[in-house]
């Protein structure tokens, strides 16, 4: 029932925070009502996943891996028994990093926007709680058409977010454009997976006569080459847009670079993650023949992302747009250890996601900063603001070396899990993808230095950080370091989980000849 | 029951719409009162409607050959009834103005829905082409009815001339089948493969020709032309009945004569289906694109969603009945709520519609639950889950996979994502910034208004359907496995 609960606050405040703004006279100035409720039902969801960690048992059922994943706590009700759907929620240590990842970035996104958002306040939250509630259907749902619901309907709070109070963009580029940009692509991709499930379903449905979407029961179906394939592939290619996996990533700059501060770190900390967790959740489980096939194509598409986004990063001026086009590289490590199949390597994703979410909200929360103080996110138009705005350029240096990958920060035990675990299966890609690291530096240290060294445009001071901004920054320094310092409260929750999909796919790996 | 009295109870609706258009008649040459015409004639479609519950007791009938009813034809007798029901909602707001008679416009309306009514329940030749010409025939006048407005006369005309093009080929192909098989009624009609090769040729044809008229009605790429037109042309109310009513009765009779007749059950023909599906979704999605007018855009939409229905033809079977009903159901709840919204918007009636996008800029900060009905309607027509345009997306798809035919599942895909496009264009277009003063706008009390109480029951419709459709498919299993089309 506490997975319900988690489910249905966000939504249920987001109604909450519209309709109380529509009560108020128009012109009157905005009331913090809706965003002090924005924020404590974005509380109250990280309380409950906090609570279901420490009461949690995420060790194997059994002590040996099943032909399900061994489920923490589940909630299951009749749906659409026409087709077998079923309300169908569960959590594993997997689906627990990621609600707690949301629940926290959620917190974080309310925060941010305090000063930042001004106009049209309750039906901006309105549209943050409702992105976190899909985002958090998408994590816990184990019923493949309750999890396309939420896939699909988390998108349009989103489009909304970018659309109404994103930046008015570069060089022609509205945000209205950007926002349909988003939503085509992510939606298109998401049709393809459909298609996909259906087909699945139909599968399933030829060589039992019962109609199901549940996730368990369709594990089980028998796959023939090609149709698995194809299937596959159907799901690989939402996942990779969500990821986004180069050639694929084409709204991912633009979608960041115009939305407002709280639609980049709900994007980059969480909406991205749910593609990795699709890919370990379903496209892997459910297809692991096929997915061993398809697993080297996979690993040299992350290391045109690694190569790709890096060089990409680099040639940008606008702040945002470089944090997103490093997200495309970093995701190409991912992607890398996502397909690689060994259980450190898969481990050192799940690192990777916490830290790289950690990290990317921490640098967009400081650029949003900026943004507020100079109105502008052009880095050419900035330089020498280290000493004028207080203690922000000292946050911004952790962030940006923990982006590069510095050891004691979560993001190098991420990436060292991944390389470490998948040099024994992939020894090649490996080698290349290490090169990524030297071209992470790069790009990040440019970043540091056009912003914040250089010559000052004048000596005035910008005005330091408040309590709320401090604090925020503050957190997130203390969780990348922890991620960083004690991988093991990571690394705990998700072994068992991490055990099963490697078990999965390494028993079609076996199989295949060729591999 | 005797055999008259269960007919009788049988066609009551029909009846009762006859009736009621006789008291209409009546009334207006007694005393000209548009309250109280627009009264009699939705107290007519609500005894109808009520008296489709007494019809399912006596369903499946056969009413002389020429008509059956079954649990096929009450439930899109349904469709039709709620949506004339909704649209004469509709028109009386709009009409309170018109500088012209008012009242025959519901004369106008009972009549084509009686067509629409003859259309879904006949299984002769005869019959359906007496309800495609009573369905037609008052829309001629419906969509003409603001002739002072050049641009609604126009649309009459040209509805009226293709029409009546289309009826002619809908002849044609009766004739050729009739001189092949012999028969009239739609089950007694030759199986092309049966037999040798002219005879099978001239089934085609004939056919074929059905489909040509049939095709024209539907707005199905290639005899799409008149619709943004048309559309833009009629009055709001008129735009929201022929997107609806005309093409439910329409559909509903294509599917039955494909389900019913032994002459379509050729590959060949399937095909052509295929391919006319195919065109409808890309071209009606690709055409609507560069739309600056919310009533031709919901016209070349209405082309690819009947595109997508056509699937449901295509793939056939019981999942294909099915599909076709529960598809009809949230389109029509979907469209009505679209026009519903363009409806008020431009009521009371005063000169040309407010169609041009430029109306809806800010709508959402003047009149926000009149904008978010439109958003609904929006993400509906567009298939986002929440909506009940989810699931008739996920049941055209389920249907097209079912049956292997992944070039239209292909095209619907493609089709989807080119519409979401302008759904999206026009869905943000509520929520920019309002011009400094708005050009046209719903009266501000439009929330107490018939129409206004309407659109938003619609919307609840729209969502509740979306998130448990189980009550809906339902019904139309109930339906269909009880008629078996």
């Amino acid at each position: 029932m506490i997975l319900c609960w988690i489910l249905f606050i966000p939504f249920v405040g987001g109604l909450l925070c519209w309709q109380i703004e529509r009560g108020r006279a128009p012109g009157s100035p905005p009331s913090t009502l809706p965003r002090w409720i924005a924020l404590i039902s974005m509380l109250l969801i990280l309380v409950l996943s906090l609570w279901l960690w420490f009461v949690g048992n995420f060790t194997l059922t059994g002590g040996s891996v099943g032909a399900a994943p061994s489920w923490t706590r589940e909630i299951q009700l009749p749906w659409i028994p026409r087709f077998g759907i079923s309300f169908h929620l569960a959590l594993d240590g997997l689906s627990l990093v990621m609600l707690l990842l949301t629940s926290f970035l959620g917190v974080l996104a309310v925060l941010c926007s305090w000063k930042e958002i001004t106009n049209r306040v309750g039906f901006f939250h309105l549209n943050l709680l409702w992105i976190i509630g899909g985002v958090v259907g998408v994590f816990l749902s184990v019923d493949l058409f309750l999890f396309f619901f939420f896939w699909e309907m988390m998108l349009v709070p989103m489009y909304f977010l970018i659309a109404l109070w994103g930046h008015s963009g570069s060089k022609g580029q509205t945000r209205v454009q950007t926002a349909i940009k988003f939503f085509i692509y992510t939606q298109g991709s998401g049709l393809l997976m459909l298609v996909s499930i259906l087909g699945l379903v139909f599968v399933h449905y030829s060589q039992t006569g019962v109609f199901t979407f549940d996730y368990i029961a369709l594990k089980e179906t028998p796959l023939a080459g090609p149709v698995a394939f194809i299937l596959m592939l159907g799901f690989f290619i939402a996942f990779a847009v969500k990821l986004p996996a180069v050639p694929l990533h084409g709204w991912l700059p633009d979608a960041h670079a115009q939305a407002p501060t709280a639609g980049s770190v709900d994007l980059a900390g969480i909406l991205l993650k749910t593609a990795a967790y699709g890919m370990l959740r379903f496209a892997i489980p459910l297809f692991p023949h096929a997915s061993a096939e398809w697993a080297p194509y996979a690993m040299v598409l992350g290391l045109i992302g690694i190569y790709y986004g890096a060089i990409l990063a680099f040639a940008q001026t606008d702040m945002k747009r470089l944090i997103a086009c490093s997200s495309i590289s970093h995701m190409g490590f991912i992607l890398i250890g996502i397909y690689s199949g060994s259980t450190l390597a898969l481990q050192g994703v799940v690192v990777l996601m916490v830290a790289h979410a950690f990290s990317s909200a921490g640098l967009f929360i400081i650029s949003g900063q900026l943004y507020e103080r100079l109105r502008t996110r052009n880095m050419m138009e900035m330089g020498g603001l280290f000493g004028r705005i207080g203690a922000l350029p000292g946050f911004a240096l952790v962030f940006v070396v923990a982006s590069l990958g510095m050891p004691a920060t979560g993001n190098f035990i991420g990436e060292f899990l991944i390389l470490f675990g998948a040099f024994p299966v992939v020894p090649w890609v490996i080698v290349i993808a290490c090169g990524g690291l030297v071209l992470a530096a790069i790009y990040s240290l440019i970043l540091m230095h056009r912003v914040y060294w250089g010559e000052p445009s004048s000596e005035a001071s910008l005005g330091g950080l408040d309590t709320r901004e401090y604090s925020m920054l503050m957190l997130l320094v203390v969780l990348t370091l922890i991620v960083g310092l004690f991988p093991e409260t990571v690394l705990s929750v998700t072994q068992s989980a991490m055990i099963e999909v490697t078990h999965w796919f390494a028993a079609a790996s076996s199989s295949l000849p060729t591999s | 029951m005797t055999d008259f009295s269960s007919q009788f109870v049988a066609i009551l609706p029909a009846l009762l719409i006859a009736a009621t258009i006789v008291a209409v008649v009546l009334a207006t040459a007694y005393q000209r009162h548009h309250f109280r015409v627009a009264t009699l004639t939705v107290l007519g479609l609500n005894a109808a409607l009520l008296s489709l519950l007494a019809a399912l007791t006596v369903t499946p009938i056969e009413v002389t050959p020429l008509f059956v009813i079954d649990g096929y034809s009450v439930l899109f007798t349904a469709i039709i009834l709620v949506a004339a029901l909704a649209c004469s909602t509709l028109a009386y707001a709009y009409l309170s103005t018109l500088p012209d008679r008012r009242e025959e416009y519901y004369i106008l309306l009972l009549s084509s829905t009686l067509g629409g009514i003859a259309l879904v329940s006949s299984q002769h030749m005869a019959s359906l082409f007496i309800g495609f010409e009573l369905l037609s025939v008052p829309l001629y006048g419906m969509i003409a009815y603001a002739y002072r407005d050049h641009i609604s006369l126009e649309g009459g005309l040209k509805y009226m001339v293709l029409s009546g093009m289309a009826s002619s080929f809908l002849l044609f192909g009766m004739a050729l089948l009739y001189a092949a098989s012999g028969t009239l009624s739609f089950a007694g009609l030759l199986d092309p493969m049966a037999g040798d090769g002219a005879l099978h040729n001239w089934l085609l044809v004939g056919v074929g020709m059905m489909v040509v008229g049939l095709g024209f009605k539907l707005s199905l790429v290639p005899f799409h032309l008149w619709t943004p037109d048309v559309y833009e042309g009629a009055p709001g109310p008129v735009s929201a009945f022929l997107a609806t009513v005309s093409k439910v009765a329409v559909f509903g009779v294509l599917m039955r004569f494909f389900v019913v007749a032994p002459s379509t059950d050729d590959h060949l023909l399937m095909i052509l289906i295929g391919v006319i599906a195919f065109a409808s979704m890309l071209i009606g999605n690709l055409l609507a694109l560069r739309q600056n007018n919310i009533k031709r855009l919901l016209g070349y939409s209405s082309i690819a969603h009947l595109g997508y229905l056509l699937t449901a033809v295509v793939a056939g079977g019981a999942l294909g009945v099915e599909t076709a009903g529960v598809y009809l159901v949230t389109y029509v709840a979907t469209t009505l709520g679209a026009f519903g919204v363009v409806t008020l918007v431009s009521s009371p009636y005063s000169g040309t519609d407010a169609g041009s996008l430029d109306h809806y800029r800010g709508l959402f900060w003047r009149r926000p639950y009149l904008a978010a009905v439109l958003t609904v309607m929006m993400l509906s027509l567009a298939g986002i889950p929440l909506t009940i345009g989810f699931i008739g997306k996920f049941y055209a798809i389920a249907v097209a996979v079912q049956s292997g035919l992944w070039w239209l599942v292909g095209s619907l895909v493609v089709g989807s994502t080119i519409g979401l496009y302008y759904y999206l264009r026009v869905m943000v277009m509520l929520y920019l910034e309002a011009p400094e003063k708005g050009p046209r706008d719903a009266i501000s009390a439009w929330g107490r208004q018939s129409g206004g109480i309407m659109v938003i029951l619609l919307a609840i419709a729209v969502i509740a359907l979306g998130i448990f459709p189980q009550p809906l498919i339902s019904l139309v299993d109930a339906a269909v496995f009880t008629g078996g089309g």
